[in-house]
């Protein structure tokens, strides 16, 4: 490292400028101070939660006692489960579609399938209740888990074609010669998709499920419309808690579900990073 | 070879895309054992007529006869061939060992006899002992025999290549060819190639099919279409040649002469033309068969022995010289702007010195040079 110091700073080692050190580490502070605060707050042993008062765990111990709170994470996990494995068929399903066939009206679902991503998740909020309220009632006061059949719907309606534009997005770099290869080898269609187009979509198909599951997972909006007295969700119920005061409870909560969601992250960027799964885009005409 | 019955058959095949006609009434057969190259510009229909033999295409006329059994309704996988792709596409995310036993398993082949059938594939493209590794870990040419063990383990009929060299090297290009046609006499399987490279149709082919917009336009061995072309778009197509139009002045059964606007000089032929009848014909010359002489102030034009005096002989000056170390090619003008190209052998490392930049020659050949084109 001290070596390198020797050299002159080039004219694209933007990294090396000490003006563009501070505005990254400016940058990095705006982004995740909050977050810190949050988490270090929720040891906070006080009430108020403004002030330091000193280390406790106590929260998280309140937190993972409180039935409310831990039926409404139940809830969110499970919606976010069915959900995100709903939306990755039935977006994957409709990018090989798109990348594969002509038909006509093609122009249309590929732009129709982007409005869910554009339109403002209010105004979904209040179709999604119009829609349950008018259109096709959800029943009343059905066993778990099937009285979160509504809130599961919208969310699959809002995250499959994340999962769509996420492997179409791969499929591009498919190479078409490959699946000739192994139709030619002897495989018939349902082989080849098994043996040769899933391995390239994988990683298309874990990035796209990691999207359904965060995005399913702490939606509110759309929820919050959805939603029926008896079905609150982690998001929702944290609403209603801060509603009456920010408590360090609510702060232990969220910070368990951002640690999670960080893990999920990192296992699915690892996942991503195999070379198993990933190698291998198209063609590859190139040196000897 | 001629009196068995061919391995595959085209039987006037067409192929139109929308109104694009890719193959045009193509009727060709194969014999067994031959090493097969489709040659041609790129869109001239070569690929569409092997992928159809594959069975990514179906022909929207004629029928594709392998042993003779019509296959057109038979779905590639079916297909008693198997095909090189121009990108290898070999499978990334499985090993060079799994790639070559991806046939076998498809077809169930027991384990211990498709691990001793893939060990053999891999040693016949010289890949032994790289069955473990993965595609990314090999080079391009490497990739290129997996592909090739991978098609060949499965014992085709037939092979098909699809441009196989072209994503080569120029130095590595020269060694795969060397041992594409090796591996072909090892294994004996008829192979089919599809190139747009007529140095690699030369130099592998054992039979080569010319094609041009879709249409079939000679079916020769490699010597005959270098050497007795039949039309000016083969003679082009296949090295460089000069072409002279002009009409037959004469045309005995023992010989013949051209006369062109083009060339100050008689085109003397030691041979009559059939099917002439009189219209326009074309000389063509291979830059090869041209001689060079330095041609001092007030000579007469050299004679090469089989043409009467004055034939087969023109004066010009050279206007541009190409070295390429082995040969020289010069571009000569002959008068009225036209060049004609002369290609010469270096034969000593001085030869290049001979002729310079507007030096006077003399340009002749042997009256059994030049070919006469009808078309």
């Amino acid at each position: 490292m001290a070596s390198a110091r020797k050299y002159p700073v080039g004219p694209l080692e933007y990294l090396r400028r000490w003006q563009m050190q501070a505005w990254l580490a400016a940058v990095g502070l705006f982004l995740y101070v909050p977050l810190i605060a949050l988490m270090a707050f929720s040891f906070n042993d006080s009430r108020r939660n403004i002030v330091w008062k000193g280390f406790t765990l106590k929260y998280y111990d309140k937190a993972f006692h409180d039935a409310s709170l831990i039926e409404a994470f139940g809830n969110s996990m499970t919606i976010a489960a069915v959900s995100t494995v709903v939306s990755l068929i039935l977006g994957a399903m409709v990018a090989l579609v798109l990348w594969r066939f002509r038909f006509p009206g093609k122009t249309v679902l590929d732009g129709a399938l982007a409005l869910p991503i554009v339109v403002p998740e209010i105004c979904m909020g209040v179709a999604m209740l119009v829609f349950f309220a008018r259109v096709m009632p959800w029943p009343q006061g059905l066993v778990w888990p099937l009285n979160l059949g509504a809130i599961i719907i919208s969310h699959i309606s809002f995250s499959f074609p994340f999962v769509a534009v996420v492997v179409r997005a791969r499929m591009a770099s498919f190479n078409r010669e490959m699946e000739e290869a192994a139709r030619d080898l002897g495989a018939g269609e349902w082989r080849t998709i098994v043996d040769v187009i899933l391995p390239h979509m994988a990683p298309s198909l874990v990035a796209g499920a990691l999207l359904a599951f965060t995005l399913s997972l702490d939606d509110f909006v759309i929820t919050f419309f959805t939603a029926g007295p008896d079905t609150v969700t982690f998001p929702v119920k944290v609403y209603s808690m801060v509603r009456f005061s920010v408590t360090p409870e609510v702060n232990a909560a969220s910070t368990i579900l951002i640690v999670l969601t960080v893990i999920l992250t990192a296992v699915a960027l690892r996942l991503q990073g195999d070379p198993a799964v990933t190698a291998g885009h198209a063609p590859a005409a190139d040196k000897s | 070879m001629s009196d068995k019955p061919p391995i595959i058959t085209f039987e006037n095949i067409t192929k139109r895309f929308g109104k694009m006609v890719a193959v045009d009434n193509v009727s060709l057969s194969v014999q067994e054992g031959e090493f097969f190259s489709l040659l041609g510009p790129s869109g001239c229909g070569k690929t569409t007529l092997l992928r159809m033999l594959a069975g990514f295409e179906t022909p929207t006329e004629g029928r594709i006869l392998i042993d003779g059994e019509d296959i057109s309704s038979v779905p590639p996988n079916k297909r008693p061939v198997n095909m090189v792709f121009q990108s290898y596409a070999v499978f990334p995310h499985m090993s060079v060992a799994d790639n070559v036993a991806y046939g076998l398993k498809v077809d169930r082949v027991p384990a211990a006899e498709r691990n001793r059938r893939v060990e053999e594939a891999l040693e016949l493209v010289q890949l032994g002992g790289l069955g473990g590794r993965k595609p990314d870990q090999l080079s391009g040419g490497q990739r290129q025999r997996v592909a090739l063990a991978r098609a060949l383990v499965k014992r085709p009929r037939v092979l098909l290549l699809d441009e196989p060299l072209s994503a080569l090297d120029a130095k590595l290009r020269e060694q795969m060819r060397t041992e594409l046609s090796t591996l072909q006499e090892k294994v004996g399987i008829t192979f089919i190639m599809v190139t747009h490279d007529q140095d690699e149709a030369l130099a592998l082919a054992s039979r080569c099919a010319v094609m041009n917009r879709g249409l079939l336009q000679q079916v020769a061995s490699p010597n005959d279409l270098y050497e007795f072309p039949n039309s000016r778009f083969v003679a082009d197509f296949i090295g460089t040649v000069n072409l002279f139009e002009g009409v037959l002045a004469v045309d005995e059964p023992d010989h013949a002469v051209i006369k062109s606007p083009e060339i100050s000089t008689d085109i003397f032929l030691d041979h009559g033309v059939t099917g002439a009848s009189g219209g326009v014909v074309w000389a063509a010359i291979r830059p090869e068969k041209i001689e060079l002489h330095k041609r001092p102030e007030g000579s007469t034009a050299p004679s090469m022995g089989d043409a009467p005096p004055g034939a087969n002989a023109v004066a010009g000056t050279i206007r541009h010289e190409a070295y390429l170390g082995g040969e020289s090619i010069y571009e000569v003008e002959i008068g009225g702007g036209r060049r004609i190209k002369v290609k010469r052998s270096n034969l000593t490392r001085w030869d290049q010195e001979d002729f310079a930049l507007g030096e006077a020659v003399w340009l002749c050949w042997h009256a059994c040079s030049p070919a006469v084109l009808l078309s």
